[in-house]
């Protein structure tokens, strides 16, 4: 495969509004999802499994009878640790179901029940009588847990980072910020919940695993599920045409796509189907850790940054470790002489965490950025100065440049909307009717991200068409019409003249939809394989040639740091009498390079503020640390916001291109709506109200004289 | 999949006999609670009688005018919309509407709203103990996720809430329940409607056995035509009460001459707030007035550091309310 140098792209369709390829498709229905796929698929006379799940949160089943669910009409068969297929020891625990006796965490997978229809195979599951050996457990995040330091943190970052003496420059400090900061569990919640249609075909006398699953990368699913099974990546084949959002729980297989095709090794070719319900997702497809950041911030009287410290206590499974990254943002955010930054995790008997949207950057910058609103009061300064006080010439992380850092512009646009010149200074000063009414803003920010492994193919069809291909997945945003876009761009044609293949594993290999990466990363490879093919065909290719290339490093991108960055302006109102908070209006403005897609990325970040508001007023999901589960397991009892919450919303971009990081100008626009979201509802609050809530969710028992 | 039998009711009166000396049979009016509870297997029926086609579903005058006679299937989107409703008892309009969301309210009936069970996260997860799923097994939310238990009249067995919102309002209206059993027909007080949990939580209501409630019937009165319901919620819709109140009143002056006042949220059947009534009536209401009389009814509340909250959140929200009505009274 080839490697092309790639060029910015003159851009012609990427900028506009193209309407989604696939909407039509979507609104009547037509759009198969995971488990919806048939005959004319493969599909044919599938079985139905349900997963068996342990009622206590450590120990061993003791015993397991599978007879009353065996003789349960429909229930083919009941599979657990003494006759499951045997997998490979990976090394990921989370994944290693049904091959021993042990339970790490309740609602861990110790069952799975196959049967000709998903109600025979519930009841079946319901059927099974299990019991344990109880052992017992630690399932609470608490300051006083015992903890470790972990060798990195999520995705591969330094767990803990020193420059200067923070000590002593506290010590010095004529302002002084020490708060303790929280966020709670919170759970992805996408629409639709994860499912999995796997089958095993022989393919000319090598065995091939076929799956339809609901996920955010396909070669993902491979690379995880191939070595587990001992088979080679091209014996697993993924598809995933449709996705109904994921928001991270999707960006790793889970064990249940494992319990899938575990299930489906037993049925002699018949193809299984694996649907977790919405309780189930709350045990087995990750989640946010709750937080606890220890914030200290020593600061010049005027409110000039000497020193900040972002300690952070959180929470990992002993199945399996994932370490948040939330003192990430604080690295790179604000200057300040002397930093210091650490992680530290409590190894729990609890369901693995894992990516929620914004992994770090958003339970982070919800501390760092309270922190920073309560320096501004310390101060006696606006918010707005506070941060233009402390804006860095290079990245105060690595040294390098900002490629590009248009922070104070976010604000200073968002301010000018808001009308922030007119905003009464101090807290409790404004009143209309029984609401105390408050403005607030905070900071966002995310790393631009470009995922290497990515490639391309273009290849002219007979009719001056072009079918492009990447094994990228479109889990809801749009990237099926933004893909459209920037590969008719760069070959010089119509959105309407592309072909374009997606979320396939015999497609060129494409990197995760995670980390706002994604068009970032598949972008740039249709970029790279569009100008290669060009290169080697001409203008007027002959029908059928094709060349499949991915981009060549560029070495000048290294001199810079690429990060997004917003602001958001909530203003809150809260009730005098019930403590009742409402937002009606939320604003972000974003430096996110250029936007491919003004509606769809509209779209993405509206949603993100959505998903913010939603975690500043509502998310949390308790974990009844007796049993160890989440005990508000349904969105009857996990609140997210719902249309009535949400008022006055908008979103708007300075317009500009990043062509030094991808040929497209556009840096990823996934994530930076939920950052710093909840953070400014939470100042508005305060504003509002004179109560500094440092916990979320800032619910209306929190205000209540 | 289980075997279930499912019998469209023919008549109320056949319902009845179907239903009763049957412990494996229930009523099922519009399955927005019992369709939830079969899936969850908190509740595993063999027979279910469909009584949601009986021709029980009108809004009726009874006595030139005295009350309203409601039928126990109207669904509560109509029951909200019924002009007599909203404007010769506005609490109960208001109260229906702060609840559940359109698409439920369409679907949900009169009498299975107030029959509905509690919605407490350990009730409807049968892994956990509860004493109200399967007696003697435990209450997990005494010393569990609480943020919606009781503070007023729990017990050890089960400190549980109520959750439906047009309870709270027709315990306010002094609503008399209608109710056909095997004896033929009888009237319940709407205050001896529902229990408190005591230590046999498992029966939420003093229905007898196959007892079919056929109507509610509210009386009008110059008190009802201004009475209100205000919920107290963390989202702005589509969620349970945190607190909520249902009040009335009528005023002599500026002097107390009837009020009502019942709470939702706070225990395990609509709290009909009779000592901090018997407070206000002859006095005159001011906020104060309102808030001292709350804390003579909560004298007995017992709360948890997840339920304090619910005390300042009634003390005020009753004071709000009131005071609100007493004003609109006087304009
Ligand atoms: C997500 C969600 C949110 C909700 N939010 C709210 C809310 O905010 N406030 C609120 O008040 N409610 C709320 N609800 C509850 C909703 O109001 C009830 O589910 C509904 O009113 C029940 O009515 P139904 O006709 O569907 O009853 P069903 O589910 O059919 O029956 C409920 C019970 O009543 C019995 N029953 C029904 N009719 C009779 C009769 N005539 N005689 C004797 N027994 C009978 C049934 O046997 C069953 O035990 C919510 C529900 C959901 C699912």
């Amino acid at each position: 495969m080839t490697e092309q140098v790639v060029r910015p792209l003159a851009v012609r369709s990427v900028g506009r509004s193209l309407e989604r390829v696939d909407g039509h498709e979507k609104v009547t229905g037509a759009a198969a999802y995971a488990v919806e796929h048939g005959e004319a698929d493969g599909v044919i006379d599938p079985l139905h499994v349900w997963l068996v799940q342990s009622t206590v949160a450590r120990g061993r089943v003791a015993r397991l009878r599978p007879e009353a669910a065996l003789s349960h009409p429909g229930v083919v068969a009941v599979i657990d640790h003494s006759n499951a297929p045997r997998l490979r020891d990976t090394g990921n625990r989370e994944l290693l179901i049904l091959q021993d006796d042990a339970v790490g965490f309740r609602g861990q997978v110790v069952a799975l029940v196959l049967a000709e229809s998903a109600e025979s195979a519930r009841e079946g599951a319901a059927l099974v009588d299990v019991s344990y050996e109880v052992e017992p457990h630690e399932a609470e995040l608490r300051e006083d847990n015992a903890t470790y330091k972990p060798d990195s943190v999520n995705p591969d970052m330094d767990t803990d980072t020193e420059d200067g003496d923070v000590d002593a420059a506290l010590a010095a400090a004529e302002v002084v910020v020490d708060h303790v900061y929280r966020t709670p569990y919170e759970h992805n919640n996408p629409l639709e919940p994860h499912a999995t249609t796997a089958w095993w075909e022989d393919d000319a006398g090598r065995e091939v695993l076929s799956m339809f699953d609901s996920t955010q990368g396909v070669h993902g699913v491979v690379e995880s599920l191939a070595p587990l099974f001992g088979l080679e990546a091209e014996q697993v084949r993924v598809r995933a045409p449709y996705v109904g959002g994921g928001f991270g729980s999707k960006g790793e297989a889970h064990a249940h796509v494992v319990a899938a095709a575990l299930a489906a090794r037993t049925t002699k070719g018949r193809p299984v189907k694996l649907a977790v319900t919405r309780q189930q997702m709350f045990a087995l497809t990750g989640y946010r850790t709750a937080t606890i950041s220890h914030l200290r911030l020593g600061a010049t009287a005027d409110g000039t940054l000497t020193a900040i410290e972002h300690a952070v206590q959180e929470q990992t499974s002993a199945i399996r470790e994932y370490a948040e990254q939330t003192a990430s943002p604080t690295r790179m955010m604000y200057a300040a002489p002397n930093r210091r930054t650490s992680h530290r995790l409590a190894r729990l008997d609890v369901a693995v965490p894992s990516w929620m949207r914004a992994p770090g950057e958003m339970p982070g910058m919800f501390a760092h950025e309270v922190a920073m609103d309560e320096l501004a009061v310390a101060c006696g300064i606006d918010p707005l100065e506070v941060r233009e006080r402390n804006e860095p010439d290079v990245d105060p992380e690595t040294g390098r440049p900002f490629n590009n850092r248009r922070l104070l512009e976010c604000l200073h646009r968002g301010a000018e909307r808001f009308d922030w010149a007119s905003r009464p200074p101090g807290p409790r000063a404004t009143v209309d009717g029984d609401w105390w009414v408050g403005t607030g803003v905070a900071s966002a920010t995310y790393p631009a991200m470009k995922m290497p492994g990515n490639s391309a193919r273009v290849r002219s069809l007979d009719d001056g068409r072009y079918a492009v291909a990447i094994g990228s997945v479109d889990i809801g945003t749009g990237a099926r019409t933004v893909l459209t876009q920037i590969a008719a761009d760069a070959l010089d044609v119509e959105p309407g003249d592309i072909d374009l293949a997606i979320a396939d594993t015999r497609l060129p290999p494409a990197s995760v939809a995670g980390g706002s990466s994604g068009t970032s990363s598949w972008g740039t490879a249709i970029v790279a394989a569009a100008q290669r093919f060009r290169a080697d065909h001409g203008p007027s290719p002959d029908p059928g040639v094709e060349t499949t290339a991915s981009a060549a490093d560029d070495p000048a991108a290294e001199q810079y740091a690429f990060h997004s960055f917003g602001a958001v302006f909530a203003e809150a109102r809260v009730n005098r009498w019930t403590g009742e908070v409402r937002v009606p209006r939320l604003l972000g403005v974003y430096s996110v390079g250029r936007v491919v897609n003004p509606m769809t990325a509209r779209s993405q970040l509206l949603g993100g503020l959505v998903m913010g508001l939603s975690a500043g007023l509502f998310e949390e999901s308790h974990r009844d640390p007796r049993f160890g589960h989440v005990v508000t397991q349904d969105l009857a009892t996990y609140h997210v916001a719902a249309h009535a919450d949400v008022l006055d919303l908008d979103a708007e971009w300075l317009e500009e291109a990043d062509e030094v990081f991808t040929p497209m100008g556009s840096r990823g626009i996934g994530e930076i709506g939920i950052v710093g979201t909840a953070a400014a509802v939470a100042n508005a609050t305060f504003h509002a109200t004179g109560v500094r809530v440092r916990s979320l969710p800032l619910t209306a028992d929190r205000f209540l004289a | 999949m289980r075997a279930m039998r499912y019998l469209p009711a023919e008549s109320p009166v056949w319902a009845v006999e179907t239903v009763a000396g049957s412990p494996g049979a229930q009523f099922l009016a519009g399955g927005t609670n019992l369709v939830d509870h079969l899936k969850l297997g908190v509740t595993a029926p063999e027979l279910l009688v469909d009584i949601s086609r009986l021709p029980l579903d009108q809004v009726e005058q009874y006595d030139d005018g005295a009350g309203l006679r409601i039928g126990a299937n109207v669904r509560n989107s109509d029951l909200a919309a019924h002009p007599l409703v909203r404007s010769r008892m506005p609490a109960v309009a208001r109260a229906l509407l702060s609840g559940a969301s359109g698409q439920i309210r369409n679907q949900a009936t009169t009498a299975g709203n107030l029959l509905q069970r509690t919605r407490c996260v350990y009730f409807q997860d049968v892994t956990t103990p509860c004493n109200k799923r399967e007696p003697g097994s435990g209450c997990s939310a005494l010393e569990g996720y609480g943020r919606y238990n009781a503070v007023l009249g729990a017990s050890a067995a089960c400190v549980t809430t109520h959750p439906s919102d047009l309870a709270v309002a027709l315990a306010a209206l002094d609503a008399t329940v209608v109710v056909l059993g095997t004896e033929g027909e009888r009237r319940v007080p709407f205050a001896d409607l529902h229990r408190l949990p005591g230590d046999d939580p498992s029966v939420d209501t003093t229905l007898g056995d196959g007892e079919l409630i056929t109507s509610v019937e509210v009386p009008v009165s110059r008190a009802s035509e201004r009475s209100t319901y205000r919920k107290v919620r963390d989202r702005a819709s589509f969620a349970f009460a945190l607190v909520s109140v249902a009040a009335a009143v009528e005023l002599d002056g500026p002097v107390v001459r009837d009020v009502r006042i019942a709470w939702g949220g706070v225990a395990h059947r609509p709290w009909r707030a009779r000592l901090a009534e018997a407070a206000l009536v002859g006095r005159e209401l001011t906020e104060d007035a309102v808030r001292s009389a709350v804390d003579e009814e909560l004298a007995d509340a017992e709360t948890t550091a997840q339920t304090a909250y619910k005390v300042p959140m009634l003390r005020n929200t009753t004071a709000l309310t009131l005071t609100r009505l007493a004003e609109e009274e006087t304009r």
